[in-house]
C-alpha cells in the first residue's frame, strides 16, 4: 500500500518535472492564448479556416462591387450597343503580334454577318490595338445618384460608339453583362441580408419565446414552424409571389419579394435560436441571475445573448445563400423582380430560351456568380460556426 | 395528421385568393390586349355560374365539399376541364421523380459519405467534399440548362421532356414506361445532386461520431472484418437523420423537381402550376397547391413510420 502510494507519487514529481521543462518553450507561445479575449480567440480560430478567409475576401469585393457598381461598371447598364448584339466576351491581350509584352490591351472588333445564318460574327482585327486604362474618365453618371462623376474603374481610350470592352460579353440588345452583373449584384446580395434580418427578428422572437418559456407556447409555435416547413418552399413561394401585383415598381416588388422570402425562411432561425435557449436556460450563470434578482429581459440580452450570439451569426450566414438561391429562381421563372429591375435572376431570364444558351453561353454568368456567392457564404458561414465555440476541442 | 391537412387546404385556398381580382378579370385584360371586345354582362354571368362573386369562404366550403364528397376539384378555367383530370398524372409523375432522385441522391450520397469518413483528409476525401459543394452551390435549374446546353451542342440529343413525342399523347403502356424511363434519369440526377451535398455532409459528420465509440473498437478487437463491421452497425445508426427528415428532404425535392421541370420542360406539376398561378386558375393551382403539401405532409408521416422500424430504440420509447 505505501509502495504504491509513494510509486504513484513519484511519477507525479516525474511528471512535473518534465512538465516544466517543456513549459518554457510552450509557455511564451501559450501565454497569449490564456490571457486572449474571447473575441480574440474566435478570430485566431476563424483565420485556421483557410477556405472560409477566402470566401470572407471573396464576399467583401463582392459587396464592394455591389456598393460602387456605378465605378465598377465600364456602362450604364440600359446602355445598348446595336454594333455588339451578342457579342462574345472580349479576348483581352498582354502580347502582341511580334510578341512583345505590352498593358493589357484588346484588339478592334470587327463585326461580319454570316450569309447563311446571318449571325454577326466577330473577330479581331490584330493592326489596331486599343489600351486598357485603369481609372479612366468616360461616360458621366452620379454615384448612389448623388455625386455627379465620370470615373469609372477600367476602361478604353476610345469613346464607346467605336469601340466597347465586354468582359462577359453583350447580350441579345448588345448590352453590358458584365456592367448588368455588377448593377445586378446590389438586388442580388443586398436581398439576401435584408430578408435574413427580418427572419432573424421573427426567428428570435418566436424561437425565443418558444425555448425561453416553454409550455404550450413551445408546443404551439412547433407546430407552426413544422407546419410550414412541410410545405415545399418553391411552389408555396411562387404561389405568394404570383400574388405581387404586375405594375408593382421595382423598390416596392422589390421589399414584397424580400418579405414573402423571409415569411418562409425564419423557421430555420427559430429552430436555432430555440435550441440555444433551451440549452442555456439550465446553465448555472442563468439560475444566479435569476437568483440575483435580474428580470427576463436583462437575463436574456446580458446573459445569455452574448454566449449565443456567434451561433446565431452563422446560422445568418448560413440561411443567406438559400435566400439569394430562392430570390433567383424565383426571378428566373418570372415571379420575382421583373425586367426593368437588375438581379442575377432577372438577368437569367435571357437563358430561359436554349436557343439563346447556344449561340451565346455567357449569357449563363450571372449563374456562375449566384453559384460563387452561394459558395462563399457557406464556406464563411462553416468557418464562422466552428470559430463560435473556440474552446471545443 | 388531420388537422395539418385541414389547416394546408385552408392555406393553399386562403393564397390563391390573394392576388387582386379573379380568373375572369384576368381573362377579360387578356382578351382586351388582344383586342377584342369584351361583353361586360356575358362576364357577370359567367361570375354568377362560377361562383366567383360569393365571399371566399362560401366557395371555400364549397369546393373542399366537392372534394371530400365526389372527388371533385373544381373546374380548371382555362382548360375548360374538370381539374381531376389534368392533375393525377402530373402529381404522379412529380411523385416518381421526387422519390426517384431522393433514393438516387442516397444511393450517391451514402457511399461518399463512408468512403469520405473512413477515408478522412485523403485526397478522394476532398475531391468528392468539393463537388457536394459544387452541387450545394449550383441551383437545381442552371444546373439543367447546363445539361440541356451541353448533351445539345455536344451530342445533338434532346433530353428535354418526359416522353418522346409519338408518346406524349399515348395512353399507359408498357412501351411508354420504358420510354419515360429513358428520359426522366436526366432530371432525376439533377434534382438528387442539389441534395447530395447536405447528406454526404451528414453521412461523413454522424459516422465520424459513430467510428470513436467503444463498441467500434471492442468489434474490431474481437477481429471482426473491417468491411463488415462498418457497413452493419456505424453506417446504420449514422443513416438514422436520412430517415427522420425525409418529409422536409421529400419538401424540398419536391420545390427542386418544379424548377427542373420548367427548364426541361416536363409534364410534370411546375409548369402546369405557374402557368394557372399567373392566369389566376384558382381551383387548378389550389388543388395542385394542396395536393403538393398533403402528398409530402403524408410522405413525413410515412417517414417515420419507417424510422420506428429502422431504428428499434425509438419504438421502445
Amino acid at each position: 500500500m505505501t509502495f504504491q502510494r509513494s510509486w504513484i507519487e513519484r511519477t507525479d514529481e516525474h511528471e512535473q518535472q518534465q512538465d516544466e521543462h517543456l513549459d518554457i518553450d510552450v509557455h511564451a507561445a501559450d501565454e497569449k492564448i490564456y490571457v486572449a479575449s474571447y473575441l480574440q480567440l474566435m478570430w485566431w480560430r476563424f483565420l485556421k479556416h483557410r477556405m472560409a478567409v477566402i470566401a470572407g475576401i471573396l464576399i467583401i469585393i463582392l459587396y464592394l462591387i455591389a456598393a460602387f457598381a456605378e465605378f465598377v461598371a465600364p456602362y450604364d447598364p440600359e446602355q445598348s450597343f446595336v454594333k455588339y448584339k451578342f457579342a462574345p466576351p472580349t479576348n483581352i491581350h498582354i502580347i502582341d503580334t511580334e510578341g512583345r509584352l505590352q498593358r493589357p490591351f484588346v484588339y478592334k472588333i470587327i463585326r461580319e454577318r454570316d450569309p447563311e445564318t446571318l449571325r454577326n460574327i466577330y473577330t479581331e482585327d490584330t493592326t489596331t490595338i486599343y489600351p486598357i486604362r485603369f481609372v479612366v474618365r468616360s461616360t458621366e453618371y452620379e454615384l448612389w445618384g448623388r455625386f455627379p462623376t465620370s470615373w469609372h474603374l477600367y476602361g478604353l481610350d476610345v469613346p464607346h460608339d467605336e469601340q466597347g470592352i465586354f468582359l462577359m460579353g453583350a447580350d441579345r440588345l448588345g448590352r453590358d453583362l458584365f456592367s448588368r452583373m455588377s448593377y445586378g449584384a446590389r438586388i442580388s446580395l443586398t436581398i439576401g441580408l435584408v430578408s435574413v434580418i427580418i427572419s432573424l427578428v421573427i426567428g428570435i422572437l418566436l424561437g425565443g419565446i418558444s425555448g425561453f418559456y416553454g409550455g404550450t407556447a413551445d408546443n404551439a409555435i412547433q407546430r407552426l414552424i413544422e407546419f410550414i416547413r412541410s410545405i415545399p418552399e418553391i411552389p408555396l413561394i411562387m404561389a405568394l409571389a404570383a400574388s405581387l401585383p404586375a405594375d408593382w415598381p421595382v423598390v416596392r416588388l422589390y421589399f414584397g419579394v424580400t418579405i414573402l422570402l423571409s415569411f418562409v425562411g425564419w423557421t430555420g432561425l427559430a429552430r436555432v435560436v430555440r435550441g440555444r435557449f433551451l440549452s442555456m436556460r439550465e446553465e448555472d450563470f442563468v439560475m444566479a441571475a435569476r437568483f440575483s434578482g435580474s428580470n427576463e429581459m436583462r437575463i436574456i440580452l446580458r446573459h445569455m445573448a452574448p454566449s449565443f450570439l456567434s451561433h446565431i451569426i452563422a446560422s445568418l450566414t448560413l440561411a443567406i445563400p438559400s435566400i439569394i438561391l430562392a430570390e433567383t429562381s424565383l426571378s428566373f421563372i418570372g415571379l420575382g423582380l421583373r425586367a426593368p429591375a437588375i438581379s442575377w435572376g432577372v438577368l437569367l431570364q435571357e437563358a430561359q430560351n436554349l436557343r439563346s444558351v447556344a449561340l451565346a453561353p455567357w449569357v449563363l454568368t450571372p449563374g456562375l456568380a449566384v453559384v460563387l456567392a452561394v459558395l462563399a457564404f457557406n464556406f464563411l458561414g462553416d468557418g464562422i460556426r466552428d470559430a463560435a465555440d473556440p474552446y471545443a476541442r | 395528421m388531420i388537422p395539418t391537412l385541414v389547416a394546408i387546404s385552408i392555406l393553399s385556398f386562403a393564397i390563391i385568393q390573394l392576388p387582386p381580382g379573379d380568373f375572369l378579370t384576368s381573362y377579360a385584360a387578356q382578351l382586351r390586349q388582344e383586342g377584342d371586345e369584351v361583353d361586360e354582362a356575358e362576364l357577370e354571368s359567367l361570375r354568377q355560374r362560377y361562383g366567383l362573386g360569393q365571399p371566399p369562404y362560401v366557395q371555400y366550403f364549397k369546393w373542399i365539399w366537392g372534394v371530400l364528397a365526389r372527388g371533385d376539384w373544381g373546374q380548371s378555367f382555362e382548360w375548360q376541364k374538370p381539374v381531376s383530370e389534368l392533375i393525377y398524372e402530373r402529381l404522379g409523375l412529380t411523385m416518381a421523380l421526387s422519390l426517384g432522385a431522393l433514393l438516387v441522391g442516397w444511393f450517391i450520397a451514402i457511399p461518399i459519405g463512408v468512403y469520405s469518413a473512413t477515408h478522412q483528409y485523403s485526397w478522394l476525401d476532398y475531391l468528392m467534399t468539393t463537388f457536394s459543394f459544387i452541387g450545394l452551390g449550383t441551383p437545381g435549374f442552371l444546373l439543367a440548362l447546363i445539361i440541356l446546353f451541353i448533351v445539345q451542342s455536344y451530342f445533338g440529343w434532346n433530353v428535354g421532356g418526359l416522353f418522346s413525342d409519338e408518346y406524349i399523347l399515348a395512353p399507359w403502356s408498357w412501351a411508354k414506361i420504358v420510354d419515360m424511363l429513358k428520359h426522366i434519369w436526366v432530371p432525376m440526377l439533377i434534382v438528387a445532386v442539389n441534395g447530395t451535398a447536405g447528406n454526404i455532409r451528414i453521412t461523413r459528420a454522424n459516422l465520424l461520431d459513430e467510428l470513436n465509440k467503444p463498441y467500434v473498437e471492442t468489434a474490431r478487437a474481437k477481429g471482426v472484418k473491417e468491411s463488415d463491421l462498418i457497413w452493419k452497425y456505424p453506417v446504420r445508426v449514422a443513416l438514422n437523420p436520412f430517415f427522420s427528415t425525409v418529409g422536409w428532404s421529400l419538401a424540398s425535392l419536391v420545390s427542386g423537381t418544379t424548377l427542373v421541370a420548367m427548364v426541361l420542360s416536363l409534364q410534370t406539376t411546375g409548369p402546369m402550376l405557374l402557368r394557372s398561378l399567373t392566369s389566376q386558375d384558382m381551383y387548378l393551382a389550389g388543388s395542385f397547391l394542396f395536393l403538393l403539401s398533403a402528398l409530402t405532409v403524408i410522405g413525413t408521416l410515412l417517414s417515420d413510420i419507417l424510422l420506428a422500424i429502422v431504428d428499434p430504440r425509438i419504438r421502445l420509447e
